[in-house]
């Protein structure tokens, strides 16, 4: 086990304790949301890991990198970003998602901007949120978060 | 009515991506294992890669969904709404943000609570920060990234995304208000 994966782990039942200690019900109702979450997420998580082996194990670094490496620099930010615009994957499985790209040769600049629209964008959310919240604010919304996403991934870049 | 859309869009999808990943998976596994025969050398590799990542997987992911199902007790969407209407400038940006941070869901289960909000009179920013906090700076969704693309890569990306919504928010009230509105709320 990873340090940081202890540290969560560590944090995650220090919070169930003192969860545990307010309430015993409301715990065992969380436990129980839980349980059936995971459940929900099996197959996805599944799929995603066998995906990412075959991605991994089949698909040559050197193609990766060319797409998405740091040398086809904002093209590649650009096929990332569309790229997680378009795609529907639950959120905790992107960084998993983003970790194998890396992996293979994406540079930090894809990488961050395919998880941030991933995470902000969605085209096949746009009908449901046109039907609550309107076109005018939908289409504000979706088209900022995808120049904000490009924008942090220029940014993750120059940083990192 | 709300509540109906609401339970429409926070169920149907279920069921139906349900499906689909369980179709996809029942195909994926025999390719994987179909092109692991037939190249040996790389099949292993295949066999390596996944079991490294459904080690960190498990390592991970039953800490991320408890952290779920007890925000989920904990904070529900009642004491999120009350506590979004209050403050305002900054405060009320960071306390949105915060809000969208801790509850959890898919994006579209905050539509609804966004529209709401819009109906009681909060600021356009505000709800565009509760939203896109939902979406990209969720607590257990931080601790997926922290294992799997580690803490500088986190951090950095956290920081700066919270920075880039609170801007984003107010430029998109901006251009909200000037834009035409070819269609109202309800």
């Amino acid at each position: 086990m990873s340090p940081t994966a202890i540290v969560i782990n560590s944090l995650v039942g220090l919070a169930l304790a003192f969860s545990l200690l307010k309430s015993r019900k409301k715990t065992f109702m969380g436990l129980k949301i839980a349980w059936k979450a995971a459940g929900k997420m099996l197959p996805a998580v599944l799929l995603v890991i066998v995906a990412i082996g075959l991605f991994l194990g089949f698909v040559s670094p050197s193609y990766i990198s060319r797409i998405l490496g740091s040398s086809s620099g904002l093209l590649g930010v650009a096929v990332a970003a569309v790229l997680g615009s378009v795609l529907f994957i639950p959120a905790i499985l992107a960084f998993p998602m983003g970790a194998s790209l890396m992996q293979s040769g994406a540079s930090i600049m894809s990488v961050a901007a395919f998880i941030t629209t991933l995470t902000m964008v969605g085209f096949i959310f746009i009908p449901v949120e046109i039907k609550e919240l309107g076109t005018r604010f939908t289409l504000i919304r979706n088209g900022l978060s995808f120049v904000v996403a490009i924008i942090i991934a220029i940014l993750m870049g120059m940083i990192l | 009515m709300k509540t109906d859309l609401l339970n429409e869009a926070s169920q149907a999808p279920w069921y139906k991506k349900l499906r689909r990943d369980w179709i996809m998976l029942a195909l994926i596994i025999p390719i994987a294992v179909t092109v692991s025969l037939i190249f040996p050398d790389r099949g292993e590799r295949v066999a390596d890669i996944s079991w490294s990542f459904f080690l960190e997987m498990v390592y991970i992911l039953p800490a991320v969904l408890i952290l779920m199902g007890l925000f989920a007790v904990w904070v529900s969407k009642d004491v999120v709404v009350r506590y979004l209407g209050a403050g305002s400038g900054v405060k009320g940006l960071v306390l949105s943000m915060v809000m969208g941070a801790l509850p959890t869901g898919p994006l579209y289960v905050a539509f609804p609570m966004g529209a709401m909000l819009i109906k009681k009179g909060a600021r356009i920013a505000n709800v565009m920060a509760f939203l896109s906090a939902w979406a990209c700076i969720k607590i257990p969704q931080e601790l997926m990234e922290l294992q799997f693309l580690g803490w500088r890569f986190a951090v950095t990306r956290l920081l700066l995304t919270a920075f880039a919504i609170g801007v984003m928010c107010l430029f998109a009230e901006f251009i909200y208000k000037r834009l035409p509105q070819k269609e109202t709320l309800d």
